[in-house]
């Protein structure tokens, strides 16, 4: 299988192609990047309760205490979790390659964070919330719609597959800091953010890119409208240090991976949040 | 800050304690052999104490940030030997790797030069630019330089790992975080290389049963890395 044709594909959005009304569902959904986090801010609602008031869920958990960091973090685990494991039973994973080697042991290890989230958090657990990984039926990785092939579907997967991966990355390294006070669990934390990493690297060298970012490139097949996943990558002053001085801008902003915040975390995972 | 004057000042004391105890005992070397065995190791290092004493990381977010730098000195220096003399018939993914490698960690270790100098009072708590011997390494041997990379990496992910519920300020937890995702990212790639076909990016020897990474303490890590760093300096306050 010839992976840049899988990219082309994809960037091409040929699967959209057919259905002009879901090209338009994809960019209304992703302009929502853009505009939820600015707009509830302005509005003064923590994210999460405007879109999901009543349930005991993620929405509560964008707020800046270690069991709000770990409820967060949940979250975005069973987001990855049930990912991986739909991905793996689709069928779209060519079987016996390397690839599902690489995302059944991906599979393993968010199957395994979201059990020991769930340990830590006990009466604090949220609700795993129900998800739509087409996202409105703007994409198709687990060919299920038969409107795209197979090949077309797995470089969806692949390209979700990192954005998840470097998502995940960057909302732990946002945690962090509130995890300050639960020394023990801000060392679990940055336990798992490695692993997030290691995957993220893995994912995007499958998918012919570098296995760290690249100023705030997304990498072909990802969509622009995506961008938000990105932004803030081509930070190259660390505590006033200009990382780009010895080898350019590519070399510093690849040498420091940069945090999101709770609400920029959520806003990401709430495209693919039905409720 | 103040942490490593005020310590000179007790060693010095120390120092002087131990004279006088010398003198005490008469000029027997059997007598000074054995008061000598009980002194730690920087004073062994350090007969006479005064200011070219070994140096000691510090403690407090000081201390962590000089172990991070010594590790980055580490990495920096061992791929700045990597890319001057690649080893024979290193293809160019393995190149692009290790040439980012070099650049990133080089970035690292000047970034804590000068977080660091902007972070203390006097410049002599900046752990000073440490001397490297690999001993036998191959640097021509792609399974050498790949294990030893991997091993460089791994470490760090522990060390980073291990050491951030050791840091006080969130400013630096934040950057510690941007540079051991980083650290791990090449773990992954240089793993990848040596096994592609494989789940070894994040293999069960690095990653345990609940999906956590590696973290150790710096006195698991010191001693290792120490295997490669000639220069002196200890740890005993972190």
């Amino acid at each position: 299988m010839n992976i840049i044709k899988f990219l082309d594909q994809f960037s091409n959005a040929n699967l959209m192609a057919e259905k002009e009304d879901a090209v338009t569902s994809r960019r209304e959904v992703f302009a929502r990047f853009g505009s939820i986090t600015k707009k509830l801010a302005m509005a003064g609602l923590p994210l999460g309760a405007a879109m999901l008031s009543s349930k005991k869920s993620f929405a509560q958990s964008s707020g800046n205490t270690p069991v709000q960091a770990l409820q967060l973090a949940l979250t975005l685990e069973y987001l990855e979790d049930e990912f991986y494991r739909l991905g793996l039973a689709s069928g779209v994973i060519p079987a016996g390659t390397r690839d599902e080697k690489v995302f059944m042991q991906i599979g393993k290890h968010e199957a395994a964070h979201v059990e020991f989230l769930k340990a830590g958090l006990g009466a604090d657990v949220v609700e795993k919330p129900t998800f739509d990984f087409t996202v409105g039926g703007a994409f198709d990785p687990f060919n299920e719609s038969g409107m795209v092939d197979a090949a077309t579907s797995y470089a969806q997967f692949m390209a979700l597959s990192q954005a998840f991966e470097d998502t995940g990355v960057r909302a732990y390294k946002g945690q962090a800091a509130n995890l300050i006070p639960a020394p023990d669990l801000l060392k679990a934390a940055l336990q798992i953010h490695s692993v997030e990493a290691r995957h993220a690297s893995e994912v995007r060298r499958l998918r012919g890119l570098k296995g760290w970012i690249v100023g705030n490139s997304r990498g072909e097949g990802i969509p622009e409208a995506a961008q938000p996943i990105y932004n803030g990558e081509e930070n190259v002053m660390q505590a006033g240090f200009d990382t780009s001085a010895a080898f350019g801008a590519d070399a510093g902003t690849e040498a420091f991976d940069e945090p999101i915040t709770g609400d920029t975390a959520v806003a990401i995972a709430s495209l693919f949040i039905v409720q | 800050m103040g942490i490593i004057s005020k310590k000179k000042l007790l060693k010095n004391d120390l120092n002087k304690e131990r004279r006088h105890f010398l003198k005490l005992g008469g000029a027997s070397i059997a007598v000074t052999g054995l008061v000598l065995v009980g002194c730690g190791d920087d004073d062994m290092n350090n007969p006479g104490g005064g200011d070219d004493e070994v140096f000691d990381l510090g403690s407090g977010d000081v201390g962590v940030l000089n172990y991070a730098y010594a590790l980055e000195q580490l990495e920096a220096d061992f791929y700045t030997k990597v890319v001057n003399s690649f080893y024979a018939g290193a293809t160019d993914d393995e190149k692009q790797v290790l040439t980012d490698l070099y650049h990133h960690e080089v970035i690292h270790r000047d970034f804590f030069k000068a977080a660091i100098t902007a972070a203390v009072s006097d410049p002599a708590m900046v752990l000073p630019t440490l001397e490297f011997d690999y001993g036998t390494l191959d640097f021509n041997s792609r399974d050498a330089v790949l294990a030893t990379a991997k091993a460089l990496e791994d470490t760090g992910v522990a060390a980073y790992n291990g050491a951030g519920n050791m840091i006080e300020n969130p400013d630096y937890l934040v950057i510690a975080g941007k540079i051991v995702s980083v650290e791990a990212r090449h773990a992954a790639a240089i793993r990848s290389l040596i096994n592609p076909d494989s789940t070894d990016f994040a293999g069960d020897d690095v990653v345990d049963a609940n999906g956590l990474d590696v973290a150790k303490a710096p006195s698991e890590i010191v001693p290792v890395a120490k295997g490669f760093i000639t220069t002196e300096f200890t740890a005993n306050n972190l």
